[in-house]
């Protein structure tokens, strides 16, 4: 993939600091001359809208920073200090609140193109791997983030939360106390998630180089799951990737747009409005709706630690598909049964999304089993299997056959 | 990136120039936010609204001191002593030259407000002290008169006289 360096700097100074520190090459063949395969479709624009979110977040989150006070008696009214009296205020908070829901939607559709274009499998093992941590990092720092404004919902979330590290044997009380740092959620708890909340994005953006890196080495996957063979098969990614991604970019900013503008609060929880009271829970606790397929598997089980093993093992699972997925074939495109398996996976994922947000009782409990077992057996049945009996279709030759010759 | 080698200016320039000037604008006005919210915000501007000052209470040659807007400031009712101390200078010798009257309000020469902030590196000169009957700054030693004006020291200009107005002859309204 890299090799030949077609970087030749014009501007003196550039060539001056080439010779020093090579950034400008390195951006160079990382992002304008890269061979990015020609037939990438909009669903790859999602890591570049990522990074993007990635930058969004952390800005909005430094200047929200300069006016929050992160302490019990006082975060509630710094968060609506932001809203009233900051200068646009109102416009960073609700671009760091629903900027967090973007980065969910784009990273679930980001991760259900790897899981249908087979984009986990080798050589891109430890690129999925990367995108599994940079995953568990984003759910820690949406969680902590949540908690900071110390509404009613922040503070018994916290309490849920962190109360599920109970069900570990022995040591559980312990750890749970360690992480609270007093008696119950409380002001030591809710200072350590603002260091750690501050911390971890810069953790998520380390891993991120890594994870680019990882997928500099072995390139782009793409719809036919099939490697580029030649020139042919690939673009400069600059101009074609860089304007496609620009492009949707936009549009993602325009859905985004519309959620701060004119429902900035449709995606959280009137609760929240509420300052947090330790002494009364409300009537029903719910997490934001991007972990409300987890939540729905953690209710699902009967048993308190087989249900917290089952909520983290749901997230795990994702590190092993490389090897659970034995078929030879990698894009669903070639792969009717899995497409169908994998849309149904697909079903499953928003219904346990639908039915975490519900009461645990009645039919919802055993639509959140059925579908428990479903996401599971997806990965630990489905996936070993078919590779094994699925009659694949067959693939294309290469990537420019499949673009310029036949329409696949 | 291919180069087109004709002069004439393709609609591919033309979509660079336009994206990349939407581009520019765009995120200059993602700025603004950024920026602005550095100011003070509408709590700390209403904290800083003007306050009222009872004036009876502080006694012929009392100096008193309230804060506004986070600064401190001296109200001195000044004797008749201290009055004509600050009157009769030649006004040409002083550091920063500045007649007493402009620092008084009319018929009220008794009333001095000043901001208690030395001039030099921003220390709180202390009152009744020096040997101008005025301040002196621990600081550096800058020593301010009667009426607040720089006489020795590093202090570069006298002290600065907030805004203010009688509301009544009892009571002045600061800011």
């Amino acid at each position: 993939m890299s090799g030949h360096s077609t970087y030749q700097p014009q501007n003196k100074f550039l060539q001056w600091l080439e010779k020093r520190l090579p950034i400008g090459g390195l951006i160079h063949s990382s992002f304008v001359a890269y061979p990015t395969p020609r037939n990438l479709n909009y669903l790859w624009t999602f890591g570049g809208i990522l990074a993007f979110m990635l930058g969004v977040q952390i800005i909005t989150g430094i200047v929200l920073a300069m006016h929050y006070t992160p302490h019990v008696d006082l975060a509630f009214r710094s968060v609506e200090g932001i809203m009233r009296d900051v200068n646009y205020g109102w416009l960073l908070r609700y671009l760091h609140a629903n900027g967090a829901s973007m980065f969910f939607l784009a990273v679930y559709i980001h991760m259900f193109r790897g899981i249908y274009y087979g984009s986990y499998k080798e050589p891109r093992e430890v690129l999925w791997i990367l995108g599994v941590i940079i995953y568990l990092l984003m759910m820690a720092t949406g969680f902590m983030g949540y908690v900071l404004v110390w509404g009613q919902m922040s503070f018994w979330a916290a309490t849920v939360i962190t109360n599920l590290f109970s069900a570990i044997p022995g040591v559980g009380d312990a750890i749970v106390t360690w992480l609270w740092g007093g008696y119950a959620v409380g002001n030591p708890t809710l200072n350590r998630f603002y260091s750690l909340h501050y911390l971890l994005p810069f953790a998520i953006a380390g891993v991120v180089v890594l994870h680019i890196w990882a997928l500099h080495v072995v390139g782009q996957n793409n719809p036919t799951g099939i490697e580029p063979k030649s020139d042919k098969d690939t673009v400069a990614f600059t101009p074609y990737a860089t304007v496609k991604d620009g492009f949707f970019m936009a549009v993602f900013c325009i859905v985004y747009a519309w959620f701060v503008f004119y429902i900035p609060n449709f995606l959280g929880h009137a609760d929240n409005y509420i300052p947090a009271n330790p002494a009364v829970t409300p009537a029903e606790i719910v997490p934001e709706w991007y972990y409300l397929p987890f939540y729905a598997i953690l209710r699902s089980i009967p048993d308190k630690l087989m249900g917290v093993i089952a909520l983290f093992a749901s997230i795990i699972v994702l590190a092993f598909l490389p090897w659970l997925d034995t078929s030879r074939v990698r894009s669903a495109r070639y792969r009717p049964l899995f497409k169908q398996f994998f849309w149904l996976w697909v079903i499953a994922c928003i219904g346990l999304g639908w039915l975490g947000s519900k009461q645990p009782e009645g039919i919802y409990v055993i639509l959140s089993r059925i579908f428990t077992v479903y996401y599971f057996a997806f990965f630990l049945i489905v996936m070993p299997l078919l590779g094994i009996f699925e009659k694949t279709k067959p693939v294309p030759n290469s990537i420019s056959d499949s673009v310029l010759g036949a329409k696949a | 990136m291919t180069t087109v080698s004709s002069a004439e200016h393709t609609r591919r320039d033309f979509l660079y120039i336009a994206t990349g000037a939407v581009g520019a604008v765009g995120a200059a006005a993602a700025l603004v936010p950024l920026i602005a919210q550095m100011n003070p915000d509408a709590s700390t501007i209403a904290a800083g609204a003007p306050i009222e000052v009872d004036l009876a209470p502080i006694a012929d040659g009392q100096i008193i001191k309230v804060f506004w807007r986070s600064k401190p400031i001296y109200i001195f009712h000044r004797t008749k002593k201290e009055i004509d101390e600050a009157q009769k200078v030649n006004v040409a010798t002083l550091p920063d030259p500045e007649p007493d009257s402009a620092r008084v309000k009319q018929g009220h020469d008794q009333w001095l407000v000043i901001i208690g902030i030395c001039t030099h590196l921003g220390c709180i000169p202390l009152a009744h002290q020096g040997e101008y009957d005025g301040w002196f700054c621990p600081c550096h030693g800058s020593v301010y008169d009667t009426s607040g004006r720089i006489r020795k020291g590093p202090a570069p200009r006298n002290l600065a006289v907030p805004p203010y107005k009688f509301v009544s002859d009892t009571k002045i309204q600061i800011g």
